[in-house]
Order: C-alpha cells, then structure tokens, then sequence
C-alpha cells in the first residue's frame, strides 16, 4: 500500500514537466562540475605538487560534484516537496486518500517514499558518472558509496522537513519558503559554532553531519542522527495530518 | 464477515453523532441505520451539517462522540477495513487533474485494494457504467465540467463498494446526465447502499426510498419517501367558483372542516381525516348555483414540506420521525 501511494506521487512528478526539467537541469549541472573536475584534476595534478600532498582523482572529481549536490538539494528538495501536501490540500484532493483504505503512517510514508525515490534517480546517477572514471583508472568505490549513501540520508532528511512544512499550509509556495529557510538554517548552524564546535546547537547542523560522509567514512553517529532526524519529521506530518481528521 | 452482512443487512449504522465545532455543534446526536439496497437521500438547508456528517462516515472527520459502523465494522477502531467498504464522493471533487481518466482510475482501483489482475476490468466497467468511455485518453483537467463529476463518481464505484456516499453527485451536470446518474444510482441502489445528500427535492423524490431532513445539525425528518409524500398530499382541496359562496355555506357540507376565500375567486378547503367531501361539494354547488369551475387537490409542494420541517421549532415536527 506504501509503495501505491508512492507509485501515485512518483507517476504525478512525471506527469508534468516539471519532474523532467528538475531532473534534467541537474543532470547538466552535476556532468559540467564532473567534466571541470576532470580537467581540473589533470592541471592541478601535472603540476608541481609533492607527492605526498596529491590525492587520487575520485576524492578531487567526487568531491567537487558532491559538494554541489548538497548544496543544489537545499534548493531542488524543497520545490519538489512542497507540492506533496499543501496542493492537495489546496486541490481539496485529500479525502481521495483519506477515504481510501490507508492508514495516516501510510500515506506519509508513500509519499516520502515517492519524493526520495525521485531525488534517488541522481543519486544513482551520479555515481554511475563517476564510476565511470574506472575505465582508465582505478577509483576508490568506497568513497562513492559513503558520499552516495551521505547524499542519500541528506536528501532523506530534507525530504521529511520539506513533507512536513508541505503539511502545515495549502500554498505550496509557502511550503518551499519555509522549508528552505529552515533548511538553510540547519546547514549554516554549525558556522554560527564556529569557535564553539562543541556546543549542543552544533551539533544540530545537518552539515556538520554530512562532513564525515563527504571525507568517505561512513560514521553511525551520522547515520543515526539523519535517520532519527527523518523519523521526526515523518511523525510529526503523521500527527499534523490526524489533527486534522480530529479537529476538521 | 460476509455472514455477517447477510445476518444483519445493515449496512451503516450511525449511532448518536455528535461533532462539536469550537463548542458549537455542527451535527449533534444523529442516529440512523441503512439496510442493503435501500437509496438514502439526505437533506437540509446550506451549513446543517450535511456535509459534516458525511464526513464522519466516510472516516474523514472524527466524530466528537457516537460511532460509525460499515457494514458491523466500527470506523474508528478498524478504519481500513471499514474503508474499503465504502466509496466516496466528497462535495469537491478530489480529482488528480495531471492524470488522464484512465491513470486516475487505475490509482483509485490501486489505492482500494482491487486485486492488480482485476484492476483493468474494474476501471472498464466503471467508465461503462458512467459514460467515459470515449474520454479515457483525455487529461481530467480538459474535460468539462459534468464529466469530471462522472469520473468522480467512478472513482466512487470502482471497487464495487458495499456502500456509496455522494454528496451532491448531479452539480454542474446538464438534464440529459442527471438522468444518466439516476439511473446509475438507482441501479447501484438495488444491491448496494447508496446515501446521496442534494438541494434538489424532487430528485430525492425520484431516486430515494428514504429520506432524512437535517437541520442545524439536528435529524428533524427520518422515514420513507411515502411518508414525506403523504405529508405532502393532505387533506385539502382548491376550489374554484364563479360566485363564490360564505365559507359558513360550506362549513355545513359534511366533513368540510375548515374553508377559507382566496384572491380569483379560489377558496380553499380543508376536511377531516378518512372523508370525502367532493361529490358534496359538487352537489351543492350545482344546487346552490355557485358556478364552479374547478376543483384540485391542494398539493403542498415539497419544498414547503421541506420550509416547515425546517422552520418550526422542534417540539412541532417531532411527529413525523418515522
């Protein structure tokens, strides 16, 4: 049933051109920084730098393009999930699904399931590009398979709170606003802490967590902090959707 | 649970609902039952909690105190199962408007649960049964506005649900689709439950064999179509003569037991319960010389029975509830 509703949502992305532009214009955006990575790599790397200062090219071309997505799904997550529940809310659509027989946690999750399918279309894509740097060298996948799964947790996590503001109005525009100032804010926490990196609020940053995945370790600390950060969010929408069953 | 149903036949049982809105009732301690194939039309005024209640039964609103059961399944403590008994047309249509009908009725199929081998067939035969047909290609957002109320209604039967909740289902439809939707309803109505909710009485008259009349969140009217129709005959006639006589000339024809003088030389006249004064009224008319020229049963129209249930204050109306 969860993966239903997740099939409706996935299907009305695409229905529209929307899903499509979205998609390719990332596409684009992820393949020029890899090309740039490329070639950056060879001038900076043909030159004269001491040996034990290079670093292999999957880090320096991984690092460029995973350092962009991040940054792009601050702004790609939040266009794309405000629609989820505030246009149905807007559309007065809502009842379609609430008179089906789903429970609440089913419906949250399909269409947290239907966003992050989605956005999972780059991640695979990105690392099928860099994988492809194994043809005429030998790449580190390790590396790609900590930064995708970072990647994948970060988009996860903005999906949740993206869901979540989705849910709290019926103007999608609002939603984006929201959700985008609130992850914005997430992101840039840790530079608030600069000189205090130990205090409690730092560690709040979803950047800060992200950094681990971004140097290729794949810490639990990490992935705990994005799941629990994930579940949140989905219980909240979860209740904010059975207050309005109970209230009307 | 299949026993069941054919055990008890009922098929929604509402049982005291009551839903507060901020302290203000908005529907305040509704019971009914429906039995297997019986049409339910639901009435009242703008904002009497029509609506509201339909919510309620289709699990959509949580009521403030009472409970729904579908078919002998209480709706808030299994709601799925409930749920997937019951096909609902809100009063806004809840249409994905990017899909074309047939993408949309294969997600509605989907999300009810019809086994994937039988999902084609379903939507078929509820465009059949609905007219759209020809309009499966077409995105829902370009269709008109009737036919997005027919794919709405489809969606509702789609999973062949024991029991239909339409509000409002012919808006925006022309005469000749009305039509059609009886018809639909009706046929749906023979071996389903149907509760359909509209402003337009003789519709209720013409689809429903059970009418409820609601009003300020209160039931005011519960019975048979037979009921509401005899409330609306009466006991009365229109008389029309060329000179008309005293209404104390007719008070002494027996069983006349009221008659009042009218404007165009009309009177009216009211008689007693299991009498029939006409050939009287006749007779003495042609005697007396009052030139009379016509004679009618005095028909309330249904929108009057449907001013006074709602108008008079509850004390007077509660003898109609069946």
């Amino acid at each position: 049933m969860i993966l239903n509703v997740a099939r409706k949502e996935l299907k009305s992305v695409f229905a529209s051109p929307m899903g499509w532009i979205i998609l390719a214009l990332l596409m684009f955006a992820f393949g020029t920084y890899f090309l740039n990575g490329v070639n950056d790599y060879f001038e900076v790397m043909s030159g004269a730098i001491r040996p034990a200062e290079r670093y292999g090219v999957t880090q320096f071309v991984g690092q460029t393009v995973y350092g962009l997505a991040s940054f792009i799904m601050l702004f790609a997550v939040p266009l794309l999930s405000m629609r989820l529940i505030s246009e149905e809310r807007r559309s007065q659509t809502l009842p379609f699904l609430f008179s089906a027989p789903l429970s609440l946690t089913e419906i949250v999750l399909g269409k947290f399931l239907g966003l992050v399918a989605f956005l999972s279309i780059l991640i695979v894509y990105i690392a099928l590009m860099l994988s492809t740097l194994n043809i005429w060298s030998e790449i580190d996948f390790g590396y790609i398979l900590a930064n995708s799964l970072g990647l994948f947790l970060l988009v996860a996590g903005f999906s949740a709170l993206g869901l979540y503001f989705s849910s709290l109005t019926s103007q999608p525009v609002v939603a984006a606003i929201l959700s985008f100032i609130a992850l914005f804010a997430l992101m840039i926490l840790d530079r608030f802490f600069a000189g205090d990196p130990s205090n409690t609020l730092a560690h709040l940053s979803l950047m800060n967590h992200f950094q681990s995945f971004a140097g290729g370790l794949i810490d639990t600390a990490d992935v705990a902090y994005f799941v629990l950060f994930t579940a949140t969010f989905l219980i909240l929408t979860i209740r904010r959707l059975d207050a309005d069953r109970l209230r009307g | 649970m299949t026993r069941q149903i054919i055990m008890t036949n009922l098929t929604v049982e509402a049982i005291e609902l009551t839903r507060l809105y901020g302290g203000r009732e908005a529907v305040s301690n509704v019971s009914f039952n429906l039995t297997q194939g019986q049409v339910l039309g639901f009435l009242g005024p703008n904002g009497a909690g029509k609506s509201t209640t339909m919510k309620m039964l289709t699990g959509n609103l949580a009521p403030s105190a009472g409970s729904v059961k579908i078919c002998g399944i209480d709706m808030i403590e299994n709601p799925k199962e409930a749920k997937a008994l019951i096909g609902y047309l809100p009063e806004m249509r809840p249409l994905y408007k990017e899909f074309t009908v047939d993408e949309y009725l294969t997600i509605a199929a989907r999300l009810h649960r019809v086994a994937s081998r039988n999902i084609k067939k379903a939507v078929e035969t509820a465009k059949e049964r609905c007219g759209l047909t020809h309009m499966s290609k077409r995105l829902i957002e370009n269709l008109s506005n009737g036919y997005q109320q027919r794919v709405g209604i489809a969606q509702a039967i789609i999973h062949n649900p024991m029991v239909v909740i339409l509000d409002e289902p012919t808006v925006g439809l022309d005469p000749i689709q009305i039509r059609d939707i009886r018809t639909l309803i009706r046929e749906i109505g023979t071996d389903h439950s149907v509760i359909l909710s509209t402003h337009i009485l003789p519709e209720v008259e013409m689809v429903c064999d059970h009418v409820q009349i609601i009003d300020k969140g209160k039931l005011v009217f519960n019975g048979g179509i037979d009921v509401l129709k005899r409330q609306r005959v009466g006991n009365k006639l229109l008389i029309g003569f060329n000179n008309a006589p005293a209404p104390a000339d007719l008070l002494q024809i027996a069983g006349v037991s009221e008659a009042e003088t009218l404007e165009n030389n009309m009177m009216r006249v009211r008689f007693a319960e299991n009498t029939t004064p006409h050939e009287s009224i006749v007779q003495a008319a042609v005697k007396n010389g009052w030139g009379l020229y016509q004679i009618a049963p005095d028909q309330t129209s249904l929108e009057d029975v449907f001013v006074q249930l709602t108008y008079q204050d509850a004390a007077a109306v509660e003898t109609p509830v069946a």
